[in-house]
């Protein structure tokens, strides 16, 4: 299939623009943002194309692309991408392409920024579009290199020193992988165990793991780990804390990957190799899964109340919303799924979002406590703009591709757990307090005379506010675009089949 | 007849999407032109005007067959496993009303705000958030099923934060944009839980048709307990009134709809007293058949919370002394009534004053948009007086207005007001009539009031009114005009309620005994206001010497303000929150520290072993041998096992 290429060519293409970019001087600060551009914009196209041309109605892995690598102990290349993962596909590439724009008037050490910012991109990528556990695993090592220079170099000291966000980030990330590698460990030699018996050799591809029928206890020891280990990635409670402090000292850019799309390989894994692969695991987690999902919504929605800094206020925020997407997969069901992969794309395409708005207000004004700012809407209304449709969207107003999500993830959730779905709706309100506070306390107020000579965006500034806002838009306007598709996904993966037989148990409740 | 209708009705998406249509090329193309921005929401919005009086002219020559078969056409808009949901409009007579009232009230909004808003610097802004409001509201009123209506009940509460924050850099009106966002946000979780509910149990949220809820509640669905005795209906039918009592104001939740009034007047006219915050009474109204079949229960509930609204904003409207915020309790005491008459089962009374409300409502927040325009930005109605001479047809139409509100026959308020408090006796709510009596008696003394004030008494030389420009006076006294005829449309045959009513139709004679009583009341309200404050027979200080307690009580509102400020302030900011920032910082991050800190420990304390000189090493090495040695030549034999080789070739 020469269609298989086209995903190669949207892994390689930021991969093309490093090398370019390695062999431009470095006092050739455009030309490098440029090419960095370039680069994540033909990796944002060829992901949009694939969007669109991905048959729905056939369903399962499209586009994929195998290659033997190591044959001794069953490594493949493996690309190719389903229903679930295509979402996350160009969810990266949209964030890609908008963080290159988001980061358009950096100045210092232009040319390192940029190429880890594409090393970075390309393991995000890498990782979702990967068939094979060897390569997943390996992309996401690559991403926890660049995130750590990238905070230590370019990011800002708040209520704690960069050093300290950085060095968290990183060895939060390297706790869940630790973890993540010995499960993934211990379910390759238990497959390879029971392939050697059929007469087969072993293999690392998600889809010929997930044939395989492992013992009950093996399933909830090796999905405690990968609980461990995607749980703290999605920050899940009481692993959560590395998250805001995190986006705190973190540059823009890597805010915006991080909390769109980075986060969401927590939730990623925990669908496509607990949920699938280890359902009966899944099914013994879930109770307590729905029990720290609900801890991760209120909690975390109310410590936000009390944060001065933007950047912890939707640090905390994205726990927060992060507890529906875990709130979705501990339900168990086709409906729930589906919502938690929309819940993942919404949730990166809107914090994405508002993260760069936040990364240009720090830009222009220096300052991100949210008592010295106010008013901006006079003096930057299109930042506003920008700003506030972030702040409608996190808080789940129809019309965005949030809200739909969320009403998806509820209504799956109420099928199984009402009264956790009750507290889930509950924590609306108070994702509406603190967003709306930050909205006024920032954007409306008095004119602010020391704010008068900051200018509005414009030029590539725009580029982040108007490709994420229309996603936002299109996508909840006419949510059968993104939800035909994770449908589909969810019941040619395996999924549904999988979730029909685990699913069904309810978990107590009042009905 | 009904056939060609029928393909009529399908075009009504016509009627929400034109305003849509104009709130797009207004935010991205014509935004810097103030004219033509205006221009075309109002082209936008009288087209709509024109469509829904096409449609009602269907509705009502198509007569009976649409009001048993409401006409719908939809299309998928999300089709996933286990959630199906069509989006589409809905034709019945009630929507008809609805769509010419919010039509009409919204042109004459538009039109009046032209010269209200003249020479604002957001005029374009304005009207694109005027035209987005109405494409949601028109969206509300054709929804066919919860989930839509939610859709649209969402953003037209966004739509209310927009134009309540319209002058944003007010911080009056930032506060109350947000205190009006989160008040019915905490109220739609309600109704947010309800839906979600309702759509595990029937799999569908469609009010009629096949297979949807109203269907399968009349073919033998059967409730069963959930909570103690209390029935699932019947938690449903609270769930789903609980997002009501948000969006109109019902008490505990009316708190934001008096602070709403800092937005501009005409917004206040369209949004908080004529269309949006009747959305609540809609939704009931619509979902009605939910808690005809809940336990009784519910629906007294709802009569219950109706009638103290009615009586509670009444009564604090009588103390208040700024112009709009009394307009704005008397909202509240009406929406009550709305609420109550459907409480004691009268769809059509309610509704009926739904849309009586709508037009005498509308018409005196814009009159009294008209006299703070006149006397640049007063509000308080003891700076006004005397206006009758240089405002006349601002002073005529008010006045029609206050008549109709008082229920004063021929007048529209008569007609409904009297409806529902018919249906109350008649439905045995005698106490529930009590009430609504005494508050018509309230509401025709504190409006009166109001008109005498302000309109009438002496003259204060500091203000020079002056007569609004035509944009404005034309809708006033169309308006007015609706006033003084909407309630004739109780009169005829084929009246209001012979094609709005719930369950079979019964035509009902008026009760003129009953009428006779309400008249009686509010023209007693009439003159005790003008005894006091035109005649000064009584000495309204006097009044307030003798209960200084209830007065400061009623100007205070109750202090309800207060008590949701300190629960926010003191426990939810002030108590909640710190405590699980403090728990965050130093309990789940201080173990996380405290794990760095301990490997960092072992790190230093293990560095001490490679410390890079060789004579250490050497040492140690040294002594290794000498223990090694001494450990195999004393023991050998007995720690045969300790063999390293041995080791290695056991574990192979």
């Amino acid at each position: 299939m020469s269609n298989s290429f086209i995903l190669l060519m949207t892994l390689l293409a930021p991969v093309l623009a490093l090398f370019i970019i390695v062999f431009i001087p470095r006092e050739e600060t455009k030309m490098i943002k440029i090419v960095a551009a370039i680069g994540t914009f033909a990796a944002l196209a060829l992901s949009v194309f694939l969007f669109f041309a991905y048959d729905k109605s056939v369903g399962g892995l499209q586009f994929t692309m195998t290659i033997p690598w190591i044959r001794d102990i069953g490594v493949n290349l493996g690309l190719g991408v389903d229903g679930i993962s295509l979402p996350m596909l160009l969810l990266t590439n949209l964030i890609g392409f908008t963080a290159v724009y988001s980061s358009w008037n950096i100045d210092k050490r232009v040319k390192d920024f940029f190429v880890l910012l594409l090393i970075l991109i390309t393991g995000v990528m890498g990782t979702f579009i990967a068939t094979d556990l060897f390569i997943f695993f390996l992309c996401y090592e690559i991403v926890v290199i660049p995130i750590y220079i990238m905070v230590i170099i370019w990011g800002s000291t708040k209520r704690v020193s960069k050093e300290y966000a950085g060095m968290k980030l990183t060895i939060y990330l390297l706790i869940g992988s630790a973890f993540m590698l010995v499960a993934m460990v211990a379910l390759y030699l238990n497959a390879s165990h029971q392939l050697a018996v059929l007469g087969q050799g072993p293999t690392f591809m998600f889809a010929e793991l997930a044939q395989l029928q492992y013992d009950p206890s093996f399933q909830i020891i090796v999905f405690g780990l990968f609980l461990f280990g995607f749980g703290s990635l999605i920050s899940m409670f009481p692993f959560h804390s590395w998250s805001p402090d995190g986006y705190a000292g973190a540059p823009t850019a890597v805010s915006m990957i991080h909390a769109g799309v980075l986060k969401k390989i927590g939730g990623y894994g925990l669908i496509r190799l607990g949920v699938l692969v280890l359902p009966l695991g899944g099914r013994f987690w879930a109770p307590i899964i729905a029990v720290l999902a609900i801890i991760n919504i209120l909690y975390a929605a109310f410590i936000a109340m009390a944060q001065k800094d933007l950047k912890y206020v939707v640090g905390y925020s994205s726990v927060s919303h992060m507890g529906n997407v875990l709130l979705a997969i501990a339900a168990l069901n086709i409906t729930s799924i589906n919502g938690a992969v929309a819940m993942m794309f919404a949730h990166g395409v809107m914090a994405a979002l508002f993260f760069s708005m936040i990364g240009f207000i720090y830009e222009k004004t220096h300052t991100r406590n949210i008592g010295d700012l106010g008013g901006l809407a006079h003096q930057m209304p299109r930042l506003a703009t920008g700003f506030m449709i972030a702040g409608m969207a996190g808080l789940g107003l129809p019309g965005t591709v949030n809200f739909i999500a969320e009403f998806t993830i509820f209504n799956g959730v109420a099928k199984v757990m009402p009264v956790q779905a009750i507290l889930g709706i509950v924590g609306i309100i108070f994702t509406a307090v603190y967003t709306l506070r930050v909205i006024a306390n920032v954007l409306f107020g008095p004119r602010r005379a020391e704010w008068d000579h900051l200018k509005d965006i414009r030029g590539p500034e725009l580029v982040p506010v108007v490709v994420l806002v229309f996603v936002i838009f299109a996508t909840g306007i006419f949510p059968n675009t993104l939800f035909h598709l994770i449908d589909s996904g969810v019941y040619t993966s395996g999924l549904a089949k999988v979730l029909e037989t685990v699913g069904q148990a309810t978990i107590g409740g009042l009905f | 007849m009904f056939k060609e209708m029928h393909n009529l009705f399908q075009w009504a998406w016509l009627i929400p999407f034109l305003p849509f249509l104009s709130f797009f090329i207004i935010a991205f193309i014509t935004k810097r032109s103030k004219g033509l921005s205006a221009a075309i929401s109002i082209l936008a919005i009288l087209t709509s005007l024109c469509l829904s009086i096409g449609i009602g002219i269907g509705v009502i020559s198509s007569g009976a067959e649409v009001v048993e078969n409401p006409v719908m056409s939809t299309v998928n808009w999300l089709s996933i496993g286990g959630l199906q949901i069509n989006f589409g409009t809905l034709i019945d007579p009630m929507s008809a009303m609805m769509l010419f009232v919010v039509t009409l009230v919204a042109s004459m909004v538009q039109i009046y705000s032209l010269g209200y808003m003249h020479g604002d610097k957001g005029f374009s802004r304005y009207f694109c958030y005027q035209s987005l409001f109405a494409f949601s509201m028109l969206g509300l009123v054709l929804s066919t099923n919860l989930l839509e209506m939610y859709v649209f009940w969402e953003l037209v509460g966004l739509c209310s934060y927009l134009l309540i924050g319209f002058w944003y850099f007010k911080v009056s009106a930032r506060e109350a944009a947000k205190k009006a966002f989160v008040t019915t946000r905490v109220a739609d979780v309600g109704l947010l839980i309800g839906i979600v509910l309702l759509y595990t149990k029937f799999g569908s949220l469609d009010f009629y048709g096949p297979g949807s809820l109203s269907a399968q509640m009349a073919s033998g669905f059967q409730d069963f307990a959930l909570i103690g005795s209390v029935s699932y209906l019947t938690v449903m039918a609270l769930l789903v009134f609980i997002g009501p009592m948000g969006k109109s104001g019902q008490f505990p939740f009316h708190v934001w709809l008096p602070d709403a009034m800092e937005g501009p007047t005409p917004v206040s006219a369209l949004i908080h007293a004529a269309t949006m915050v009747v959305a609540g009474v809609y939704l009931v109204a619509r979902m009605f058949f939910l808690f005809d079949n809940a336990s009784p229960v519910a629906l007294e509930f709802v009569a219950i919370i109706g009638s103290f609204t009615a009586i509670f904003a009444a009564t604090i409207a009588i103390a208040q002394d700024d112009i709009k915020k009394i307009l704005a309790y008397s909202t509240l005491s009406q929406l009550g009534y709305m609420m109550f008459a459907l409480g004691v089962g009268a769809l059509t009374a309610s509704m009926f004053h739904l849309m009586t409300h709508a037009f005498f409502k509308a018409l005196m927040f814009l009159g009294a948009g008209s006299v703070i325009h006149a006397l640049h930005e007063k509000q308080n109605i003891w700076d006004m007086g005397g206006l009758y001479k240089k405002m006349p047809i601002t002073t005529i139409t008010f006045g029609i207005g206050v008549l109709a509100i008082a229920g004063i026959p021929p007048f529209a308020g008569f007609f409904s007001k009297d409806e529902i408090l018919a249906s109350a006796m008649h439905s045995g709510h005698p106490f529930i009539y009590a009430i609504g009596l005494f508050t018509a008696f309230l509401t025709a003394f504190y409006m009166c009031r109001l008109f005498f004030v302000a309109f009438l008494g002496e003259e204060k030389p500091e203000n020079h009114p002056h007569e609004s420009p035509k944009t404005m006076t034309v809708p006033l006294i169309i308006l007015a005009f609706f006033s003084v005829v909407g309630g004739w449309a109780a009169l005829p045959d084929h009246n209001f309620a012979y094609f709005i009513h719930y369950g079979v139709f019964e035509p009902e004679a008026m009760d003129w005994g009953l009428a006779a009583i309400s008249v009686a009341a509010g023209l007693i309200g009439i003159g005790l206001a003008y005894s006091i404050y035109v005649k000064k027979a009584i000495k309204a200080e006097d009044v307030v010497a003798r209960f200084p307690g209830v007065y400061k009580l009623l100007k205070n509102k109750y202090y309800i303000d207060e008590i949701y400020q300190w629960v926010i302030d003191k426990i939810i900011d002030g108590f909640i929150a710190k405590v699980l920032y403090w728990f965050d910082i130093y309990i789940i991050d201080g173990i996380v520290n405290s794990l760095a800190l301990l490997v960092r420990g072992t790190g230093s304390g293990l560095r001490r072993f490679t410390t890079g000189q060789l004579q250490t090493y050497a040492l140690v090495f040294f002594f290794a041998v000498v223990v090694f040695y001494i450990v195999l030549a004393v023991g050998e034999g007995q720690l045969a096992g300790l063999n390293p080789l041995a080791m290695l070739g056991g574990v192979k």
